[in-house]
């Protein structure tokens, strides 16, 4: 690893992809979606027939400019397409409708928080809008490839830094923020699995001090933020030993092998490839007006650094309860939801954290999808603290609600879940517990303090959870000091 | 046409490269010619380099009023998969099927 002490500084810039989840394809009207039958999604616009002509998406247009808004870059008030020209079966048209000169922004960046809590800046050379390509799938046994061109013609957002990273773990951080903002304005799904968020890494080396940049490597196939880092960190190290031995960097493309754990030397082509970027006369130029801009400024949500601040103020909640909830935009919102029903930042907290979050991975689903509704957990929450239901059986009726969408307060009734808060009633199971138990009875007369946790317990059970445990506790006390 | 400087524009490797990135296979022999016909061309177009076009905006598309052009985020109906591969020269059911790349 490249330590303090290395006579080598790292320069790592990222490029990353991010498919926008639009209902159709950037240029036609073509279902913009993963894991259809192969080629199925396609029309003579993404298939390139001749005589098709594309047509900008709006909705891809414009959530572009959410994303460069949300990264402070300047949006552009002249915007281009172009061609990128290049022969690959992924692309039938054999030129890419992508943006050279004008592309939507340029000159953003990121804070991206360092190990030690201080945080740094980093640049956003520009970001770009172009259409993805196909997919080709190689088998082995034949002499040919298959092409599924259901991919091409997606909306991606390609994003440019600036070789301001110093470091793969930097780098990794730049990577949580910057998929955190993008999925806070809920334009992408940015599923690496999936590919809707992909990454190439740059990475050079240079003497410590040195103002001149290195020779660079570009790493390709990196299929999640692990693998961004390990793959850096790999790079960093085989860069270093060769430098340091007075060998030099040749340029060149690296593929990640991720089972390996090493990059290997992509067969470098002969000479750089020449796009011959032109305007692309399909598609005419588009003019970004200030209030466009300024209509989706107003419209962004809240962003994750704000929220982060504004919950710290407002709801005075620990920084690590804070990370959890904010962590995804729905359970930010759906917390403040529960929050304003029963004003209880702390414990509805804790409840999120807790119970709702497990339900969450048991049922491998979003807040969405689990069906509890803000106001029937808020419920639940003053019900409990409110000494109607035990803790215990407030999470039965959570469960219980899940799985059956029925009311919080009727499913207290049915199950007679209502706690026992009645000294009359509670009077006959205490002395039956310290009548059955007479061991620990004594125990705790003979200074055992620790005997009444468990016949608080036995009246728990003897009451089937519906004992308020205080009072429970209470009685126990007075009743075995009495003697 | 105005060809009369005769600094070529176009040199015998320009021609050699933009064949190989065309994917075309050039005989020796023809490189002449195409170079000659390219040279030609391209000092055809070089007359503009004549016209003063100070103060004058670059222009990004012919169609110089014409901007903005989009359509709305709705579904269209796709092809058919039968109908998207037919003209293909090679396809089985289901995809477009190409010389091995890797």
């Amino acid at each position: 690893m490249n330590t303090k002490k290395s006579k080598y500084e790292t320069v790592v810039g990222l490029e990353v992809h991010v498919q926008l989840s639009t209902k159709t394809k950037i240029f036609c009207g073509c279902a913009n979606g993963f894991g259809a039958d192969p080629n199925t999604q396609v029309c003579p616009v993404c298939l390139g027939q001749p005589g098709s002509l594309p047509v900008l998406n709006r909705t891809a247009f414009e959530s572009s400019i959410k994303v460069a808004l949300a990264i402070n870059c300047d949006v552009q008030e002249i915007v281009k397409f172009d061609r990128k020209n290049y022969y690959y079966p992924d692309l039938p048209k054999n030129y890419q409708i992508s943006q050279f000169d004008m592309p939507i922004a340029y000159d953003g960046h990121l804070t991206v928080p360092g190990e030690d809590g201080s945080s740094r800046d980093i640049g956003i050379t520009r970001a770009h809008l172009e259409e993805d390509a196909g997919k080709l799938i190689h088998d082995e046994k034949k002499p040919f490839s298959y092409v599924d061109l259901n991919r091409t013609g997606t909306p991606l957002l390609e994003i440019v830094s600036e070789p301001d990273i110093q470091s793969p773990g930097e780098a990794y951080q730049y990577l949580v923020i910057l998929k955190h903002i993008i999925k806070y304005l809920d334009v992408s799904d940015c599923n690496m699995e999936e590919g809707s968020l992909r990454c190439d890494a740059n990475i050079s080396l240079r003497k410590r001090g040195d103002k001149e940049l290195g020779s660079k490597v570009e790493i390709k196939n990196l299929n999640s933020f692990k693998a961004v880092r390990d793959a850096l960190l790999y790079e960093e190290e085989r860069q270093e030993d060769i430098l340091s031995e007075g060998g030099r960097i040749e340029q060149e493309t690296r593929l990640w092998d991720e089972k390996r754990g090493i990059t290997s030397s992509m067969r470098s082509k002969e000479g750089a490839q020449d796009y011959r970027y032109f305007p692309d006369p399909d598609l005419v130029p588009f003019e970004v007006r200030s209030g466009l801009v300024e209509t989706i400024r107003e419209n962004l949500p809240e962003l994750p650094v704000k929220k982060i601040e504004r919950f710290a103020e407002q709801y005075k909640l620990d920084k690590k309860d804070i990370e959890v909830l904010v962590s995804e935009r729905p359970i930010a919102d759906f917390f403040e939801k529960v929050n304003t029903e029963c004003n209880n930042p702390k414990v509805v907290s804790n409840w999120i954290q807790g119970e709702v979050m497990m339900h969450l991975k048991d049922k491998a689903t979003n807040i969405e999808g689990l069906g509890l509704s803000a106001k029937a957990l808020a419920v639940i929450i003053k019900l409990a603290s409110g000494g109607t239901i035990s803790g215990l059986a407030a999470k039965d009726v959570l469960n219980t609600h899940i799985d059956t969408g029925d009311d919080p307060e009727v499913i207290i009734k049915e199950q007679g879940l209502e706690q026992v808060s009645d000294e009359g009633e509670l009077d006959v199971i205490v002395n039956k517990v310290i009548e059955v138990n007479e061991k620990s009875a004594n125990d705790y007369r003979n200074g055992k303090v620790n005997a009444l946790g468990f016949l608080v317990g036995q009246v728990m059970r003897e009451s089937r959870g519906k004992a308020n445990p205080k009072l429970a506790g209470d009685m126990l006390k007075k009743k075995l000091e009495r003697k | 046409m105005g060809n009369k400087t005769k600094k070529k524009i176009i040199t015998a490797e320009d021609v050699r490269y933009v064949a190989k990135l065309s994917r075309l296979s050039l005989d020796e022999d023809k490189i002449g010619k195409f170079q000659e016909q390219l040279d030609g061309i391209l000092g055809y177009i070089a007359q503009l380099d004549e016209v003063n076009t100070d103060g004058v905006l670059p222009t990004t598309h012919v169609l110089s009023s014409m901007k903005n052009v989009f359509r709305e985020d709705e579904l269209r109906e796709s092809l058919t998969t039968e109908a998207a591969l037919k003209n293909a020269p090679e396809a089985d059911e289901h995809f477009f099927k190409v010389p091995k790349i890797i």
